[in-house]
């Protein structure tokens, strides 16, 4: 019913950045447009994580229908963010000179890039997976298991940004989020545990 | 070994203007790529129309000698240099100086001299503007986080200081301290560093003949945000080698200790010569966003100042003393 709205809302951070463009992306543009790109894929997965305990707390079930489209938003974000680290740092010079082993090397070694990669390539199977199609070949049980990843996405990402700013003390923003995705990840141990006492009794 | 590769690459190797025009020529050939059409279409890495808006309050500073060590680069506008700085004494954004430098007092300012030479005091910055002619020097600038620009800075070199405090033969290093006022650098109530800020040289870094004592920039004396009223540059080094707002230059027979260093000796040296063998830990250090241009460029030994100062490192690791 709200479907279009949420449209609009995961699309406005889009809307916002193709309107800078426009107008003024600052000093380094790239610079400006990745975190930004970075900040969105964060935000929304968040968002994404948040929708299932909002709905134990407000009981609110249809919740559960926007899930899937933040979290495909997220992926959306994600990848803009993915390819524009990847065109703008490795080719060097023009596109004719693509910097194949150092975007290789930066992959598999520099801690916040393996984390950044990690989260988005486990995007992957979950956006892939997202149809009522694919629900119904895997079964709802494994499809629930597989869509854990999401928690792994979560806490890569979070890495990924606080690595990233490290140096740069203190480093508030990452904190607030890792502590967000603690407060989310925390609900389904305490719904888990409570779960099952309950069976037990 | 690591040196050899700077001998053949030299600053005309590389024309910013054809690289921008090629550059258009490849984005026509790919196509679509969104954001490379749509950012180079819009002017965003087009031509910068701010080049000459400078502050029309700041002194101006004329007369100047062309220097055969300036690039004839193109080079980074006004806006670029003065609104995207890395000045943790005005917090840690870089556009935190450009808006919050306007709390330092630049005049009156002076520089306490002291350790081992024959001539420590206390010298005003008015008398040392004129203790040599004043040059242009339109040096290349690396920032150890993989950016540079193109800067028209104005001073003159390093050596004509630092002979008038006479150093004796026990001075190995020059250590330089940035001013520490939490009224004026309100940055520093924050633990982003341990302040002052402090950089060093050895002496026959600080006595090259590039490296320059700095002014000014773009015609006038240097704008707050870029370290007024006096600063360090050092071409051939990551930027936060080149300390600025300084009051106290001290001649040491020891390796002083560096801020950055000090903070996080894993990923910065004492040397932090550009070098784009040795990565740093988080990143590559083979390659560089010139700011304004769309693709990085690869980032040359020394900065591209090789040919005069690789000699100065000659016998060194260079992985070791990073």
């Amino acid at each position: 019913m709200f479907k279009p709205i949420a449209w609009l809302l995961c699309l406005a951070p889009l809307a916002y950045l193709i309107y800078s463009l426009y107008q003024d992306l600052g000093v380094n543009p790239i610079e400006t447009f990745t975190n930004f790109t970075g900040i969105w894929t964060l935000r929304l997965i968040m968002i994404t994580l948040a929708i299932t305990p909002l709905r134990w707390i407000t009981g609110i079930n249809q919740l559960v229908n926007y899930r899937r489209l933040v979290g495909l938003f997220a992926f959306f974000y994600g990848t803009i963010h993915f390819l524009t680290y990847v065109v703008t740092t490795f080719f060097i010079e023009g596109f004719s000179n693509f910097d194949a082993s150092g975007l290789a090397a930066d992959l598999t070694t520099r801690p916040y890039i393996v984390a950044g990669f990690t989260a988005f390539v486990l995007m992957i199977p979950l956006a892939v997976t997202s149809t009522a199609g694919w629900i119904r070949r895997l079964g709802g049980r494994n499809w629930n298991w597989l869509h854990r990843l999401i928690y792994i996405t979560a806490i890569a990402a979070v890495l990924h940004y606080w690595w990233k700013v490290s140096v740069k003390l203190p480093p508030v923003n990452p904190r607030n989020y890792a502590i967000l995705v603690g407060i989310l990840l925390a609900f389904r141990i305490w719904r888990y545990f409570a779960k099952r006492s309950a069976s037990e009794v | 070994m690591l040196i050899k590769k700077a001998a053949d690459l030299k600053e005309s190797d590389v024309t910013p203007k054809e690289l921008f025009l090629k550059r258009r020529e490849f984005i026509a050939a790919a196509g679509v790529t969104a954001a490379a059409v749509a950012t180079n279409g819009l002017g965003v890495f087009g031509d910068d129309d701010s080049v000459a808006a400078q502050n029309p309050n700041a002194q101006k500073l004329a007369n100047l000698k062309k220097s055969p060590f300036s690039t004839d680069e193109k080079l980074n506008s006004y806006r670029d240099i003065t609104t995207y700085n890395n000045f943790y004494e005005f917090g840690t954004d870089k556009a935190d100086p450009g808006k919050y430098a306007s709390t330092l007092r630049p005049r009156p300012w002076s520089v306490v001299v002291e350790g081992q030479c024959g001539k420590p005091g206390t010298y005003h910055i008015e008398d040392i503007m004129k203790w040599a002619p004043l040059e242009e020097r339109i040096y290349r600038l690396r920032c150890v986080e993989a950016w540079s620009m193109v800067v028209p800075w104005i001073g003159y070199s390093m050596s004509e200081f630092l002979k008038r405090f006479e150093p004796t033969s026990k001075a190995k290093y020059v250590q330089f301290k940035t001013l520490v006022d939490t009224k004026q650098m309100p940055g520093q109530t924050e633990p982003a560093l341990q302040w002052p800020y402090v950089e060093g040289l050895r002496m026959d870094e600080a006595m090259h003949p590039l490296t320059l004592v700095g002014l000014g920039l773009y015609g006038e004396v240097l704008p707050n945000q870029n370290g007024a009223p006096i600063r360090l540059v050092v071409p051939w080094k990551y930027g936060f080698k080149s300390i600025k707002s300084i009051v106290r230059v001290a001649f040491t027979e020891n390796e002083p200790l560096n801020t950055w260093k000090q903070q996080q000796s894993q990923e910065y040296g004492f040397y932090a010569n550009v070098n784009p063998q040795v990565d740093h830990p988080r990143w590559s250090q083979g390659s560089e966003r010139r700011i304004g241009e769309f693709f990085r460029r690869k980032t040359l030994m020394f900065n591209g100042y090789g040919d005069q100062v690789a000699s100065l490192y000659s016998g060194m690791d260079l992985r070791k003393f990073y």
